[in-house]
């Protein structure tokens, strides 16, 4: 126990900036703006169908996004598990570069492609085929969405298909199994982990994100994120966005629960 | 056919992955602001780019702050990873696990407010100080990440073998433990780097008015629409990522050929 006195400056740190900084978010959330009295004003308010309008279209368009990008993604982790090892590390380090791109840069990128006079438009000009409205519709967020996150989902998956024991797929070979059945019976049911993290890593930012609905999707366009964005930078109301902040968190616990549920009935049904 | 299948996939995800950039790039170089046509080759919104003092300000701050940041971010990481390794009981270690872990789970958005709040509550101007502050906050979860297993992986008997033979505990520390567990001191150091530099939405909430890192600056210009300049930044940005990302990555690779040798 010689450096014991080295814990307390960190448990100090984290209680000043990590456990403080959250009670704050909570402290307003609960209070009347400007006093010190409790409400559950801000929280009723937060929780009026409005802005559940609003937190449900964030939800429903993260988990289509989320969906896309596993349907897109696995696959290609696949390629990337399996192709010959001379290629895979350069593979893997393509797919990875363009997540070290500024993110804003890589959603701008969309936006000189999706506008009215913008690339996609004048190829289709050619065919002669009207410009199409683009940029600032819901598709126009989910690309970008799918864009921006689809490396969180196939690096994750191909972790886990890289760990797996290769012989099981020999043993299933050898037991009659076609290649159809092997993948449906076991390389499938040991990468679910892998699945549950990259949907974590896709839906997590996706729900919350305010940069890409407001680039894509325009200056009218609503995610919960925007809604926040808007209570504290432009409104400056920090007890109602402190309140709408609480809603969207527990939203995301309990997704996270749930799919940690599945996580675990997965491994279940594994083990059966 | 089943290996054609494979390489177009793949072909098909990276042209995805790359033909915005790509064109990104080649429209940095078009002398006209049309983004759909052609009007030959000019360099005048590199030069724009450069004569903007908006843009040389963020970059500057950018900069400073990822650097600061990061030896910031990473003499504490360290010495929190030291003291978690060492000198914690059982319960205390997963509630301290648990705490380092949140804000990384934590969405950047609700970190970025939860700061600003502080910030704000404590009476702190809003402004470079604050982005520094904010910005070691969040990089030294990851510095601590980085060093622990390195610090579990640490054989402690050598640093015992040493003070046996005489060496001092600052001495061995030096000579024994700091070698052993450098690689993962430099991995924290250089991901608190790359993070920061990468971050906007902590950013954007705890910086204080008219200062700037780049990623405000590009989603406050993207905001107002699309101007060449910003793609004369992204080639530039995307040369810079490319670069280090190889020299990174040969220094992996690098590694792992001492190991097996």
């Amino acid at each position: 126990m010689e450096r014991r006195w080295l814990v307390y400056p960190y448990h100090i740190w984290m209680l000043l900036f990590t456990v403080v900084p959250l009670a704050l978010i909570f402290y307003f959330a609960f209070t009347v703006k400007g006093t010190y009295a409790f409400t559950l004003e801000n929280i009723q308010q937060a929780a009026s169908p409005v802005y559940l309008k609003v937190l449900w279209h964030s939800v429903w368009l993260a988990a289509v996004s989320t969906f896309a990008c596993f349907i897109i993604g696995y696959p290609m982790a696949m390629i990337l598990a399996t192709c010959r090892v001379k290629y895979r590390n350069m593979l893997v380090v393509i797919t990875i570069i363009p997540m070290w791109m500024n993110f804003l840069l890589r959603t701008y990128a969309w936006m000189t492609l999706l506008e009215k006079k913008g690339l996609i438009n004048t190829v289709l000009s050619f065919f002669n085929i009207a410009p199409l409205q683009l940029l600032y519709t819901d598709g126009a967020v989910l690309l970008g969405m799918v864009y921006n996150f689809l490396p969180f989902m196939i690096l994750p998956i191909y972790s886990v298909l890289m760990k797996m024991d290769r012989s099981l797929l020999e043993a299933a070979g050898d037991l009659g199994a076609d290649a159809w059945t092997s993948f449906r019976r076991v390389t499938f049911p040991l990468s679910l982990p892998g699945v549950y993290a990259g949907m974590l890593m896709v839906f997590m930012p996706a729900v919350t994100t305010f940069v890409i609905s407001r680039l894509l999707g325009g200056g009218q366009y609503m995610l919960i994120g925007n809604v926040i964005e808007q209570q504290f930078l432009a409104i400056g109301d920090w007890n109602f966005g402190s309140a709408l902040s609480v809603l969207m968190m527990i939203l995301i616990i309990i997704s996270m629960g749930l799919l940690s549920r599945y996580n675990k009935n997965g491994n279940g049904g594994m083990l059966l | 056919m089943m290996r054609f299948l494979r390489r177009s996939y793949t072909a098909l995800i990276f042209a995805f992955l790359y033909l915005p950039i790509f064109i990104l790039i080649v429209f940095s170089f078009n002398d006209s602001k049309s983004r759909a046509a052609w009007g030959g080759f000019t360099l005048r919104w590199y030069e724009e780019l450069f004569s903007n003092s908006a843009i040389l300000d963020a970059v500057y701050n950018t900069l400073t702050i990822a650097v600061l940041s990061a030896v910031l971010a990473t003499i504490i990481g360290t010495l929190a990873a030291f003291a978690m390794h060492k000198d914690m009981r059982q319960w205390e270690k997963k509630i301290v696990m648990n705490l380092t872990y949140l804000p990384i789970l934590n969405p950047d958005i609700v970190t970025g407010i939860s700061l600003m709040l502080l910030f704000i509550f404590v009476k702190m101007n809003l402004g470079l100080g604050s982005l520094l502050l904010a910005h070691t906050i969040f990089n030294v979860p990851y510095v601590i990440l980085t060093v622990l297993p390195k610090l579990k992986q640490f054989d402690q008997s050598l640093y015992e073998a040493a003070l046996d033979l005489g060496a001092s505990p600052s001495y061995a520390f030096r000579k024994i433990v700091l070698p052993e567990i450098l690689p993962g001191i430099v991995t924290g150091a250089l991901f608190a780097f790359t993070l920061s530099i990468d971050d906007f939405v902590i950013s954007f909430f705890t910086t204080g008015s008219g200062v700037n890192n780049l990623s405000i600056l590009i989603y406050s210009m993207a905001r107002r629409g699309i101007h060449p300049t910003i793609n004369a930044l992204s080639t530039l940005l995307f040369l810079v990522v490319l670069v280090l990302l190889l020299a990174v990555n040969r220094r992996v690779t690098g590694e792992k050929k001492q190991k097996h040798a």
